[in-house]
């Protein structure tokens, strides 16, 4: 991992040559449109990701809002349950996995000492396709009959047979959704495997770019699944198939099994490049090497293997057998052990390191901790016995949110710091980024903690009323939510900040970072590694 | 050699994004027949087995009760009904009972009964020699008629079961008919 570099980043600006300019506004937006460059499609997806963060998250602030007292005050119930499924589609679809897949278009070629990524046409069409998928999805809340009102994971009978008809325009959604992010694995995969510098063995490769080659791959084996898992939806609810209607002889609990094979290993295509985002930070902020960096990668490549095998943990109340509830209560409960060594290595690499805590650091330092209390809500539901009182109540919704916003929220935030000086050219204001922080880790407890104690006393989720007991915690999350809302635009006005105002910096933007990005200058230049640098 | 293995890696993995989508589908009848077989799912063979009296052994030292459950599905107003709601059988005995079904609607409808057992690992060891949900059933307006369902249990039903949920519901599958 520690390599010794040499390159020089002045030779690289000689024969760089910026953007291709047309004349004018069409100009500007031929130049967007028609860019094939690895940094431009990075930025994008990027800008992309961080509107829909503030569109969804507007979307939670609703749900807050309707849950603060009990009774029907702000939504109707159905408009409320379409807030939830648009918040969760969003979230994943249009913010996590777009924001990692600009992190990786930006930062992928500059790690293995690449030109551009391999497929440059492609990815230029990858990410056109997500503004029109997202029109797509987004229209159906103005639909006649409102837009699907299921929840993201679109359980048949109630997507099939009862569902709103803007649900076929969902569907298609879906679709370009599955095939931006498949061309956008197979343009990572083949980047990955073909643009190496020479010397990048595999084992040399940053910790960022493995977990991504291994999510690239899950995304590939798991999208084409959802893909025709939808194109049953479809053809059930028009052209007279019965893949999930029992009349015909189907099974709406086919739909769980299929729609999780996908939507497990889902939630790792997440969480995996957050691991990376982390493995490059820790590192740099604790001024030593990454701790068992290749237990890491087998971590990483274990439990993109495990999860395929335990996607019956969202269904134990479903009636599975009780053999089969055993098996993936063990295989869930497995997964804990490369998560684990992969806790255990981080903290070792700060153990003893000598570390300073700016901002990119705070957020690892929080990501590491609260991911972890995540992670042991998750083995209390892994658990059959326990897992039959938890299912589909908030205490479901605490742990989630827990791996998802101070997990995979608070890694893209931390490389969001991280990278921002190297991408802009700019330091950002490191002030507003810790208040950034502390307001947002202190708000993100004040809101997801109490969910667990709503969901243990027996909260039901995605149901827009409830009993007055449930009042005081209630009101507690959603003061917490708005906190953490409102904090976000601190993390845009630091944006802003950094592009117009922000400080000069050099190309060693942090003295303890190593991989090759550092090498290059700050912007770095258009096409990243016009000669391959040399890695001894 | 290394440029052809370069342009190679996206055909491939492009073959394995479209292999990916064929293996969903393929899952479908993998599910379902891994519950058919396993009896996992309480889904059931609808097909019937004859029930050879002469063969059979009767385990009057076990007795199992048989609970039936008769529900509509959502736009079959008819009146569906057990006539008795539980019985007392013995494994290898055969044993007799009518469902009622009365379509209080003024148009003619065609059902489909869809028949669910519970505990799931008992499914295959309830064998059914005649049932109404073998075949649809059309009934007029206002027409009421009694169905049969003719089962016996299999003697080699495990001993900790004691009790076995039969339900059924109706579907409507009228526009499936006409079409």
């Amino acid at each position: 991992m520690n390599h010794t570099l040499a390159h020089k980043s002045a030779h690289d600006d000689h024969h760089d040559h910026g953007p291709h300019q047309y004349k004018g506004i069409i100009g500007f937006i031929k130049r967007w449109v028609f860019t094939t460059n690895h940094k431009d499609i990075g930025t994008l997806y990027l800008l992309l990701a961080l509107f829909s963060f503030f569109l969804a998250g507007a979307m939670a602030l609703l749900i807050r809002v309707e849950l603060f007292q009990p009774g029907h005050r702000l939504v109707d119930p159905n408009l409320f349950n379409q807030l939830t499924t648009m918040h969760g589609f969003l979230m994943l679809f249009g913010v996590v996995m777009p924001a990692f897949t600009g992190m990786a278009n930006w930062q992928i070629p500059m790690m293995i000492g690449a030109p551009d990524m391999a497929l440059p046409r492609l990815n230029n069409w990858s990410f056109w396709i997500l503004p029109f998928a997202f029109g797509l999805l987004l229209s159906t809340m103005f639909h006649d009959g409102g837009g699907p009102n299921f929840g993201w994971t679109m359980y048949a009978p109630l997507s099939t047979r009862y569902a709103p008809p803007s649900t076929d325009f969902m569907i298609f959604a879906i679709h370009m959704l599955g095939i931006s992010s498949i061309m956008g694995s197979i343009n990572i995969i083949a980047t990955i495997l073909n643009l190496r510098a020479p010397g990048m063995t595999m084992m040399k490769m940053p910790m960022f770019v493995w977990t991504w080659l291994v999510t690239a791959f899950l995304l590939l084996v798991i999208m084409p699944v959802l893909a025709g898992t939808v194109t049953m939806m479809l053809t059930d609810r028009h052209f007279g198939t019965s893949f999930f209607e029992a009349a015909g002889g189907g099974d709406p609990v086919l739909f769980q099994h299929l729609f999780w094979f996908f939507g497990h290993p889902e939630v790792y295509v997440l969480i995996l490049p957050a691991f990376g985002v982390i493995s490059e930070v820790i590192p740099t902020f604790s001024r030593k090497p990454l701790f068992g960096y290749h237990f890491m990668v087998y971590a990483t490549i274990c439990i993109a293997l495990l999860s395929f095998i335990v996607w019956v943990h969202h269904m134990f109340t479903t009636g599975v057998p009780l053999g089969a509830e055993l098996f993936f209560m063990y295989t869930t409960m497995l997964i804990s052990v490369p998560t684990g060594v992969k806790v255990f290595n981080w903290v070792s690499t700060m153990f003893r390191g000598a570390m300073t805590f700016e901002t990119p650091m705070l957020f690892a330092v929080a990501f590491v901790f609260l991911f972890t209390i995540g992670g042991f809500t998750g083995i209390m539901l892994a658990l059959v016995p326990a897992d039959f009182q938890y299912q589909d109540t908030y205490f479901v919704v605490g742990h989630f949110h827990y791996v998802l916003v101070p997990g995979v929220v608070f890694a893209l935030f931390s490389g969001a710091y991280y990278w921002l000086p190297k991408w802009t050219g700019h330091m950002y204001n490191e002030t507003m980024g810790r208040w950034h922080f502390w307001l947002s880790v202190i708000s993100v407890n004040i809101t997801f903690f109490p969910m667990h104690f709503l969901g243990l006393a027996g909260m039901p989720r995605r149901i827009p009323d409830y009993a007055l007991q449930f009042t005081n915690f209630n009101v507690v999350v959603t003061v917490g939510a708005f906190i953490f809302g409102f904090s976000q635009l601190l993390f845009l006005g630091n944006l802003i900040y950094t592009i117009r105002k922000g400080k000069k910096v050099d190309a060693q933007v942090w003295e303890g970072a190593t991989t090759l990005e550092w090498t290059l200058s700050s912007p770095p230049p258009y096409h990243s590694f016009t000669t391959p640098p040399t890695i001894l | 050699m290394i440029k052809k293995r370069a342009r190679n890696i996206p055909l491939l993995l492009t073959g394995m994004a479209v292999a990916m989508f064929a293996f969903g589908f393929a899952l479908v009848p993998i599910y379902n027949s891994l519950c058919k077989n396993l009896g996992i799912n309480g889904k059931v063979e609808l097909k019937s087995v004859a029930f050879d009296a002469s063969k059979a052994t009767v385990e009057y030292d076990r007795e199992i009760l048989v609970e039936f459950v008769a529900t509509n599905n959502s736009g079959v107003p008819w009146a569906f009904y057990p006539k008795k709601p539980k019985l007392k059988v013995h494994p290898g005995e055969i044993a007799r009972l009518a469902f009622y079904a009365e379509n209080k609607t003024n148009h003619r409808m065609t059902v489909q009964a869809i028949p669910s057992i519970t505990p799931g690992i008992a499914a295959k060891y309830l064998k059914k020699t005649e049932c109404f949900c073998f075949e649809q059933q059309t009934l007029e307006g206002h027409e009421g008629m009694n169905m049969p369902l003719l089962f016996h249990l299999d003697t080699d039903l495990p001993k900790h079961i004691k009790t076995i949920t039969l339900a059924y519901t109706l579907f409507d599958v009228t526009e499936r008919v006409t079409h």
